[in-house]
């Protein structure tokens, strides 16, 4: 395994690149957009819901290789010019989007009514009562979850492999290829995740532990 | 000078027919008092005033604004109508000082040092400046729904409804909240519709008694003389059974 790592150090110091960019990009936007979509979902707007449902419905209901060669195949064919690792992120951002959606969602749901009525009892806007009093009760509930899915979106990010997206999952293939020595070669990469979900699960704690 | 104005108010939740042609009229300053048995639509009725339920039927003016009409901005009238809730309501997320700096902060854009000024001093009020920086979690019901009400009367409303501000509350806290309620009602710029179980209180406070059952106002008195002899018997019968026991 050492060897393994000395030998092909540069490679898969390339890889572990590639997997926390495409990592963190899809974190950072699917937060954002999971929590439109989220809010998409409970805004008293029969229009809205339902857009918010058949997205969450679509993106959680297919599984993530096909969104991605989706991105891979058809869109550079028909669309724009885009490599493994955009297509790959694309797809992993809008798949974990919906999950992301769904927790927001539940976070939101979990806190009472009451909270909205005591708000909007004051003279403040639907938008005013879910910044100030709704959403950060509802951030607190799904911390949990939320670091959940942050590792696993890290973990899923391997399917970046299958399209030419140069992570470490894609490393490990083409070093298995060359050496034969597959095990060794699959175990380098899982330290190299656990090192990058270590911290994040224990990040997540922390911030459990803060806000409580 | 009429402060609320219901003309033959209709409210249906699906099928279910909760309130049957309403009407009634609260002028300004008076303190009144609902009551009825659960279920008879006394909260249904006092929520259609502030818009956290809507009508669907009849007309609605509260502080010379037609609720009946959907245009009616619903976050300007309830600037003017504060509301105390059975369970609290605070926010969770806020300490004590917050809960009641926010509207105003947020709302009316009263510069901060005013704003923190007038907090106190409705925290002083109703006796709990000492638990400023406390969370909500952290202080006993009665507090809670003292707090509450700092919080409605921080924004200066002209009609408070209370909405049974004292049935979760343990039977040692109720005269607590009770005498602030008293003390906010006695002031003649106040109006104020009260759902309550409690008689004695009632009697004490109110100008006039409204009795509902089954979605409707069956006897609107003036406090006294229903107190002394409801003049239906199902209001007789109601009477009866709460001051029993």
């Amino acid at each position: 395994m050492i060897r393994i790592f000395n030998n092909f150090s540069s490679q898969l110091v390339s890889g572990f690149g590639w997997t926390i960019l495409s990592s963190l990009l899809t974190l950072i936007f699917s937060l954002i957009f999971g929590v439109l979509i989220a809010l998409l979902e409970v805004i008293p707007n029969k229009a809205a819901n339902k857009i918010g449902r058949i997205y969450v419905e679509i993106f959680r209901n297919i599984p993530l290789l096909i969104i991605v060669m989706f991105f891979y195949l058809i869109v550079p064919k028909y669309f724009v010019k885009i490599d493994g690792f955009t297509a790959g992120t694309i797809g992993l951002f809008l798949y974990t989007s919906a999950f992301i959606a769904e927790i927001i969602r539940s976070g939101i749901q979990s806190v009472s009514q009451g909270q909205m009525e005591g708000a909007r009892s004051t003279g403040m806007t639907y938008k005013q009562a879910m910044r100030y009093v709704v959403l950060p009760q509802a951030f607190k509930i799904v911390i949990p979850p939320l670091g959940n899915q942050f590792v696993n979106l890290i973990k899923d990010s391997s399917i970046l492999a299958f399209v030419a997206g140069f992570d470490l999952m894609y490393q490990a293939n083409a070093i298995a290829s060359v050496t034969f020595d597959t095990i060794n070669s699959y175990f380098v990469i899982g330290v190299l995740y656990i090192i990058i979900t270590m911290p994040l699960s224990y990040y997540m704690q922390y911030l459990e532990k803060k806000m409580a | 000078m009429s402060m609320v104005e219901f003309h033959d108010v209709q409210k249906f939740y699906g099928k279910f027919h909760a309130l049957h042609s309403i009407n009634l009229q609260i002028d300004k300053g008076e303190t009144v008092v609902l009551i009825g048995p659960s279920g008879s639509g006394k909260s249904t009725l006092i929520r259609t005033i502030n818009r956290l339920e809507s009508i669907q039927g009849g007309k609605l003016i509260v502080n010379n604004q037609d609720l009946s009409n959907p245009k009616t901005d619903s976050n300007r009238l309830r600037q003017d109508v504060g509301m105390v809730f059975q369970h609290f309501n605070l926010y969770k997320n806020k300490n004590v000082l917050e809960n009641v700096m926010l509207a105003p902060r947020i709302v009316s854009h009263i510069p901060e040092d005013e704003n923190k000024r007038q907090a106190m001093n409705l925290l002083d009020m109703v006796g709990v400046a000492d638990k400023a920086q406390n969370m909500p979690a952290q202080i006993s019901g009665g507090q809670k729904q003292r707090v509450a009400i700092a919080r409605s009367l921080a924004m200066h409303p002209k009609l408070l409804l209370f909405d049974e501000p004292t049935s979760a509350l343990d039977p040692e806290m109720i005269d607590e909240v009770l005498q602030v309620i008293k003390k906010i009602t006695s002031s003649s710029d106040m109006t104020s519709l009260i759902v309550t179980h409690e008689m004695g209180f009632a009697k004490e406070v109110a100008n006039r008694v409204i009795f509902m059952d089954q979605g409707q106002i069956v006897e609107d008195d003036d406090s006294s003389s229903f107190f002394k002899q409801p003049q239906t018997e199902r209001a007789q019968q109601f009477l009866s059974k709460i001051i029993a026991h």
